[in-house]
């Protein structure tokens, strides 16, 4: 069991995320930065979707009841476990009684929390990931508050020996970004002017920011006409463009369906980038294909494979 | 027709560029024609009012052979029956009141006593066009026009789970407590999502929907019924 001995500024139970209820109206939800979770839970030895708790900016304070094996990836809060600093991107062993505590991320926004045999709450519809808007998965359908204690679920496998990711391997993490998009599917909606502009400037990412979609701001995107449309549906990455011509970015928990004229959306290995960037940063925006689309999510695939692959030889030499 | 990509693992299919019956029909026919079809691909589809997204592993399940099936699918629709829907759930509602807090104010804006602008929203059956907003939220087709009134200019912050409102020419019920700008005429005791059922989602997008109008004391009894678990749906053939 661990439980919250200070919450922090917004932390939640995320895994994967809630696929096969989006013609229901039920948002995917999940972690934001799925790369960072899935590794997370690789040099635990858990499967990749695994629940972990996601961190947002502050990351409080948590203690292990029982021993455990741990690690944290994502945005660097420079973690402490006693008084002994822990690595981003690694895993350590937990004695019970030991408190792991965290400062403010100095570039990014999230950090996974991961435990070896995962955070155990309810399956909601498949997922225990945290949809907060209607109360659903996670502990009680809501952010972790002090005091909350959540159990851990039963391991699998062999345990990985503690292991901290190669430099070289570390992604870069927050300070600005460059995001791929393929564009459409309103593409036409907007002026060849509206599009350029789009594809040339930096937006800045505003404080309003969530888990839902990120608001920018920058130079305005030109399109034809109105900017409503029959409402249609709406993906985690989708870039929507109300009147005021500032992109929107839909995030993990965008809802299914949504009004505004889309002109591209991130590709999905890019969308950590948009969930470790913070108020100020500056996103860009370049053009991708369908090709070049799949070959990033083929890449991406085939790392975690590999890491998963290293990590399990660590518990294979034990 | 129109493909149009959605991200790398997106596929929109528009069939029309209205809010109407027919092309909605047609969007909910490919929806059961790529479950039933293509089920073994593992796809997701999400329809709305005149488009289906089509979601998919654009690494095991490659673009352009999706679409070129997609094409084949939505090509063989034929003629769509538009005002028949497959079923229709019956929605008990108790109007007015504390419930409905905005009744009188629909009955003012439109020029009706209360109670004809309850016949008026109970009469027709709605068409499940899409669900969407939150989860279970019903966009509904078939309101009638002289209840077209304009949304609050100030949203309200918590509208309670079950609150049936007006709004803009639309008409919906909040499935879970949520903020929202329409105008709340009545309250449902049934439950449009509850993830502890077995069939969590009261409604599918396609269904008929038809309002019953009930007293305060047959709410509450539905209301304690629920409450104790029974979640029992009411449907008309």
């Amino acid at each position: 069991m661990i439980t919250v001995v200070k919450a922090g500024l917004l932390a939640s139970v995320q895994d994967l995320g809630r696929p096969g209820f989006r013609d229901s109206g039920m948002p995917l939800a999940g972690a934001m930065d799925r790369y960072a979770l899935a590794i997370a839970n690789l040099l635990v030895g858990n499967e990749p979707g695994a629940a972990a708790v996601e961190l947002t900016m502050l990351g409080g304070t948590w203690r292990f009841e029982a021993d455990a094996l741990a690690a944290v990836t994502g945005a660097d809060m420079a973690g402490t476990l006693d008084g002994a600093p822990v690595g981003p991107w690694s895993s350590f062993r937990a004695r019970a009684g030991s408190q792991l505590t965290f400062k403010p991320a100095a570039r990014g926004v999230r950090a996974y929390l991961a435990v070896r045999g995962g955070i155990d709450v309810p399956l909601v519809l498949g997922s225990r990931s945290t949809y907060t808007r209607a109360g659903v998965g996670g502990l009680d359908g809501r952010a972790l508050v002090t005091g909350d204690r959540l159990q851990v679920g039963p391991a699998q496998g062999r345990a990985p020996k503690p292991w901290a990711l190669p430099a070289g391997a570390v992604p870069p993490c927050g300070g600005g970004a460059t995001l791929r998009v393929l564009l459409g599917p309103q593409d036409d909606r907007f002026t060849a002017e509206g599009i350029a502009t789009f594809l040339s400037s930096g937006y800045r990412v505003t404080p309003q920011n969530d888990r839902m979609g990120y608001r920018l701001e920058g130079p305005p995107v030109a399109m034809r006409d109105a900017p409503d449309i029959i409402t249609d549906p709406l993906v985690p990455g989708a870039v929507q463009v109300p009147g005021n011509g500032q992109p929107i970015v839909m995030g993990a928990d965008a809802h299914t369906t949504g009004g505004y004229v889309k002109i591209a959306t991130v590709i999905g290995p890019d969308l950590r980038l948009l969930a470790q960037a913070r108020p100020g940063d500056l996103l860009r925006f370049a053009r991708t294909t369908q090709a070049a689309a799949v070959k990033a999510v083929r890449a991406e695939r085939a790392g975690l494979a590999a890491l998963a692959r290293r990590i399990a030889n660590t518990a294979r030499r034990r | 027709m129109r493909i149009l990509a959605q991200g790398e693992g997106g596929i929109v299919v528009e069939l029309g560029d209205t809010i109407d019956d027919q092309v909605n029909a047609r969007v909910h026919a490919l929806a059961a024609a790529v479950r039933a079809r293509l089920g073994g691909l593992g796809l997701e589809v999400v329809p709305s009012y005149r488009s289906l997204l089509v979601l998919h592993d654009p690494v095991e399940t490659p673009r352009a052979g999706l679409v070129r099936r997609l094409r084949a699918l939505a090509g063989n629709l034929g003629d769509t029956p538009a005002t028949v829907p497959g079923r229709v759930v019956r929605l008990p509602v108790c109007y007015g009141g504390p419930l409905g807090p905005d009744l009188d104010e629909v009955a003012t804006l439109t020029g009706m006593t209360a109670g004809a602008v309850v016949a008026l929203h109970a009469a027709p059956i709605y068409r499940v066009h899409l669900l969407g907003f939150t989860p279970g939220f019903p966009y509904l087709g078939g309101l009638d026009p002289a209840l077209n009134v304009p949304r609050l200019e100030v949203p309200r912050s918590r509208i309670p789970a079950g609150s049936v409102a007006i709004g803009g020419g639309q008409t919906g019920v909040y499935p879970v407590e949520s903020p929202g700008g329409w105008r709340l005429v009545g309250r449902t005791p049934l439950r449009l999502f509850d993830p502890r059922r077995s069939r969590p989602f009261l409604l599918a997008a396609g269904d008929g929907l038809r309002f019953v109008a009930i007293d305060r004391e047959a709410f509450e009894a539905a209301a304690r019924r629920v409450e104790a678990g029974d979640g029992t749906l009411e449907l008309e053939p």
